[in-house]
C-alpha cells in the first residue's frame, strides 16, 4: 500500500494538535497531496441505519451522562436545596453574596489569571532551552512525567514539600539554609534582660543600657538571663568584671547572669557565672549616631578606647539576638493558593512543554537562519521570529489551560489542610461541597451550570476552529 | 528531516514527541569569539536544564524515599537525612499497607473500575469513529460538530443528576455506576479522536473492500482496526491513565467498600502528619502502575495527551 494513514495531528486537519501546517503556509513538501474527503462512500456506501446502529452505544452514553444531565442541572439549580420549592433565580444571587461561595469565586478568578500564563511561559521557556541538548529527550520525560500520575499523588508529594517544620519540609528546609548563609540567627535567641538591672529591650531585638555612659564611668555591666546553659557558646569563659577604664574609655560586660544551682547575686558577676562571648557592642552618641563598635571577648567583657568626652548610650547588636527562620507558612491562608499553583505548575509544565516544542520543530529554519544573517541576536530572533510564528501554538496551550483550571478540583481539595480549605476554595471544589456535603443540590447545580457557562466560550473558540481547518 | 516526519507519520507510530529535533543545528557560519560565546552560554543553560530537572525529580523522590522511613522518622527529620543514615530505610510501612484490607481492597477495585471502563470507552468510540468517518447519514456534520462541543463539559455538570439518577436504579456506590460514569464522559474526546484517525486512512483501501463485497463489521474489523491500531493504543493508554488517576468521580459516586485507591488515600489525608506512614507508601503504589506504564508507553501516551489539548 502506498499511503500510510494520516494522524488526526497530520495535516492540521483534525485540529487536536496545533499541526505543524497549521497557521503557517503549507509545508515545503507539499504534505496535503494526498487529502482527501472522507465519508463520500458513494454508491457502495452503507445504508443509514446501519451507521446509527454503529452509533447507537455511543449516543445513548452522551445523551444520558451528558445532554440529560446538562438539562436537569439547569432545572435543578432553579429549586432549592431540598428541590420541594421552586425559587428561581435566588441560587444564582446566593452564589454571589454566600461568602464562602465568593472566596471561592475570587480564587478562581486568580487561578485563571495566573496558572495558564505561568505554565505556558515555562513551557516556552523549557523548549526553547531544550532545543540545543543533547539530552532532551530525558529532560522532557522527566518535566512530562507528572502528568502520568494522580493528582492525589502530586498533592501527597507537595503536602510533603510544603511541610512547615524546616527539619521536614523540603522547601522550608532550602529556604531556610539559604537565609542562614545570607543572614544567621542569632547565637542568644532566648535572651531577656535581668528584671531591675538597666537593661532595656532596643528597636529591632537588641538591647540597651538604660542609663547613659561617659568615658572613665564605671563599668557598664549588662546581665542577661533566659538563656540555657547548654545554648552557650562552647567558648564561653568565667565571666569578669572588667577594672575601672582609663579616662577616655569605656568598658563592661555581658554575662549569663545566673549560677546554675541557684545563688549567687543578681546584677552581679559571681564566681559560677558565664561570659556572653561574640556579641556586638554599639556606642551611641547623643545624636543616634554610632561613635565606635565591637565585640565582647570570651569572657563577656568589652572596652572601646579612645572616646571622645560626652553622654553615650550602650547598645546590643541585635543580630546577635534574632530568631532562627522558621520558613514560610505555605499551606496557611495568605500563600496557599500561590503554593498550589506552584504544584500545579510542577504537574502541568510537561503538557505545555511537549506541545511548544512540536510547534518549533515546524518552524522553518529558513526564516530563523534569515534573520541570523541579517544581524539580529538570539533574543530578538525568539522576540520577533520565534514567538509570532508560535503564537497559534502557544494559544492552543493558554486556552487548554484555562478549561482545565476552571475546573480544577483535586490538587486544591488534596493539597490545601482542613483548616485553610476555606481560604483555598474553588467553584469546583465549593460545587462539590455544598452539593455532597452540604446537600444543598439547588445551590450545587447553580455552581455546576456557572462552571459550565464559564467554559462555553472554549466550546465556540473549539467548533470553530475545527470547522475551520475542516472546510 | 524531522519535519517532513513530524507531519508525515502516523501517530503513535511516528516520531517520539518527546524527542526534539535530531540534533539539526544548522548552524550558520560564525566566529570564533562567537563560537566560544555559545559554548559558554550552552554551559550555563545546561546548568539551568539540569537545576530545573531537578526541581521536578526530588520532589518525587521524597514521597518514595519518605515511604521507606518509620513514622518516627519521619515526625522528627526530613526524609534528605537518610543520605547521611541510609540504614534506616524500612519497608515497614509496604508490609503495613498488605496487611490493610481497606487499602488493598481499594487497590482491586482500582482495577476493577479502570479495565472496563477503557475497554468499553474504545470499543463503543471505534464504532462510533467509523460511522462518522467512512459512513454516511443525514446530519452526521452537525451530531458530530455536537460531539467536539461536548469535549470541554465540566465533569460537576453531571455530578446531582446522575447521582439522583443512580439512587433511583439502586446502582449508586457501586462500581457498575463508576465505570458507566467514566464512560459517559470518556466519550467525546475518545469520539473525536478516533474519528480524527480514521478519516484519514486512504479511502481506496475502504472503496477496494467494500467493492469486494465486504460488510461493514467485516471491514471495520480487518481495516479500520489494524490500520487504526496506533490511534487506538493512544487512546487506550490515555483513557487507562486517566481513570486510574481519578478522584472525583469516585469521591461521589463509589461508596466505601467499592472506593478506588484515590478515594481510600484521600480518606487519610484529614490526619496526614498522623498517617504519613500509610499516605506516602500508599501514593507510590497508586503512581507504580502509572510510571510503569507511562515509561513502557510514553510516546503512546504524550501523543493521546497531545490530542486532548482544548478537551
Amino acid at each position: 500500500m502506498a499511503h500510510t494513514p494520516q494522524p488526526p495531528d497530520a495535516d492540521g486537519g483534525a485540529g487536536t494538535v496545533p499541526g505543524p501546517a497549521d497557521p503557517g503556509p503549507p509545508g515545503p513538501d507539499g504534505t496535503r497531496t494526498d487529502e482527501q474527503e472522507p465519508g463520500r462512500a458513494g454508491a457502495l456506501g452503507p445504508p443509514s441505519w446501519l451507521a446509527l446502529a454503529f452509533l447507537l452505544p455511543a449516543l445513548l452514553f452522551l445523551g444520558a451522562y451528558m445532554l440529560y444531565p446538562i438539562g436537569f442541572s439547569v432545572y435543578r439549580s432553579l429549586w432549592d436545596a431540598p428541590g420541594t420549592t421552586f425559587v428561581g433565580i435566588d441560587n444564582y444571587i446566593r452564589m454571589f453574596t454566600n461568602p464562602p461561595t465568593f472566596v471561592a469565586l475570587r480564587n478562581n478568578v486568580v487561578w485563571v489569571v495566573v496558572a495558564p500564563i505561568v505554565v505556558t511561559v515555562a513551557g516556552l521557556i523549557f523548549a526553547v532551552l531544550t532545543e540545543r541538548i543533547r539530552w532532551a529527550t530525558a529532560f522532557k520525560l522527566v518535566v512530562f512525567m507528572p502528568m502520568a500520575v494522580s493528582f492525589l499523588a502530586s498533592g501527597v508529594i507537595f503536602r510533603l514539600v510544603y511541610e512547615q517544620d524546616p527539619e521536614r519540609g523540603l522547601a522550608n528546609a532550602v529556604i531556610t539554609t539559604v537565609q542562614d548563609t545570607v543572614a544567621p540567627a542569632g547565637d542568644y535567641p532566648d535572651a531577656s534582660p535581668r528584671d531591675g538591672s538597666g537593661v532595656e529591650p532596643a528597636d529591632g531585638g537588641g538591647f540597651r543600657l538604660g542609663a547613659e555612659v561617659t568615658p572613665g564611668d564605671e563599668p557598664a555591666m549588662v546581665p542577661l538571663v533566659g538563656i540555657a546553659a547548654d545554648d552557650l557558646p562552647g567558648a564561653a569563659e568565667p565571666a569578669r568584671a572588667p577594672e575601672a577604664p582609663a579616662g577616655d574609655a569605656v568598658a563592661g560586660t555581658v554575662w549569663l547572669d545566673f549560677t546554675p544551682g541557684g545563688g549567687g547575686t543578681e546584677g552581679a558577676v559571681d564566681p559560677e557565672e558565664r561570659g556572653l562571648p561574640g556579641v556586638g557592642v554599639r556606642l551611641v552618641d547623643a545624636d543616634g549616631a554610632t561613635a565606635a563598635t565591637t565585640e565582647t571577648a570570651d569572657d563577656g567583657t568589652f572596652a572601646f578606647e579612645g572616646v571622645a568626652g560626652g553622654a553615650y548610650t550602650v547598645e546590643l547588636d541585635p543580630r546577635d539576638f534574632s530568631e532562627p527562620y522558621a520558613g514560610v507558612t505555605w499551606l496557611g491562608p495568605t500563600v496557599v493558593t500561590p503554593a498550589i499553583i506552584g504544584a500545579y505548575l510542577w504537574v502541568w509544565a510537561g503538557f505545555a512543554m511537549v506541545l511548544i516544542a512540536a510547534g518549533l520543530s515546524a518552524i522553518p529554519r529558513d526564516a530563523l537562519e534569515a534573520a541570523r544573517v541579517d544581524g539580529a541576536t538570539e533574543w530578538q530572533v525568539f522576540r520577533r521570529v520565534t514567538v509570532p510564528l508560535l503564537s497559534p501554538v502557544l494559544m492552543v496551550v493558554f486556552v487548554t489551560l484555562m478549561i482545565y483550571v476552571l475546573k480544577i478540583f483535586d490538587l486544591v481539595f488534596v493539597i490545601a489542610p482542613g483548616s485553610v480549605q476555606a481560604d483555598a476554595n474553588v467553584l469546583a471544589v465549593e460545587m462539590w461541597r455544598v452539593a455532597f456535603g452540604a446537600n444543598d443540590q439547588g445551590l450545587g447545580s447553580a455552581l455546576a451550570v456557572f462552571l459550565l457557562v464559564l467554559v462555553v466560550p472554549a466550546m465556540v473558540f473549539q467548533i470553530r476552529r475545527f470547522r475551520r481547518e475542516n472546510s | 528531516m524531522s519535519d517532513d516526519a513530524a507531519t508525515t507519520a502516523p501517530a503513535g507510530a511516528g516520531p517520539d514527541p518527546l524527542a526534539g529535533p535530531d540534533g539539526a543545528e544548522g548552524a550558520p557560519r560564525r566566529s570564533a569569539a562567537a563560537r566560544a560565546a555559545a559554548r559558554l552560554g550552552s554551559g550555563a543553560v545546561q546548568l539551568l536544564l539540569v537545576l530545573i530537572a531537578l526541581f521536578w525529580l526530588v520532589p518525587t523522590l521524597g514521597l518514595f524515599v519518605s515511604s521507606l522511613r518509620a513514622p518516627a522518622d519521619n515526625a522528627s527529620s526530613g526524609w534528605w537525612t537518610v543520605l547521611a543514615r541510609p540504614a534506616e530505610l524500612t519497608l515497614e510501612n509496604y508490609a503495613g499497607l498488605l496487611d490493610n484490607p481497606t487499602f488493598v481492597g481499594s487497590f482491586w477495585n482500582t482495577v476493577l473500575i479502570t479495565v472496563p471502563s477503557t475497554l468499553l470507552i474504545v470499543a463503543i468510540a471505534a464504532l462510533a469513529g467509523y460511522a462518522f468517518a467512512w459512513m454516511e447519514f443525514p446530519g452526521r456534520d452537525w451530531l458530530f460538530l455536537g460531539v467536539v462541543g461536548l469535549l470541554v463539559v465540566p465533569i460537576q455538570v453531571a455530578l446531582v443528576p446522575i447521582a439522583q439518577l443512580y439512587g433511583g436504579a439502586g446502582i449508586y456506590g457501586s462500581i457498575v455506576g463508576v465505570v458507566l460514569f467514566h464512560v459517559g464522559f470518556g466519550l467525546p474526546f475518545a469520539i473525536f479522536l478516533l474519528r480524527n484517525f480514521f478519516a484519514a486512512i486512504p479511502r481506496d483501501l475502504l472503496e477496494a473492500a467494500r467493492m469486494d463485497g465486504g460488510r461493514e463489521l467485516t471491514i471495520f474489523r480487518r481495516v479500520i482496526l489494524p490500520l487504526g491500531g496506533p490511534a487506538i493504543a493512544s487512546l487506550t493508554i490515555f483513557q487507562f491513565l486517566w481513570v486510574w488517576n481519578d478522584l472525583l468521580v469516585a469521591l461521589v459516586f463509589a461508596d466505601a467498600a467499592n472506593q478506588p485507591m484515590t478515594k481510600a488515600l484521600q480518606a487519610e489525608m484529614r490526619q496526614f502528619g498522623a498517617n504519613i506512614d500509610v499516605i506516602s507508601s500508599g501514593a507510590f503504589i497508586s503512581m507504580v502502575v502509572p510510571l510503569v506504564v507511562f515509561f513502557a508507553f510514553q510516546r503512546y501516551f504524550v501523543q493521546g495527551v497531545m490530542a486532548g489539548a482544548v478537551k
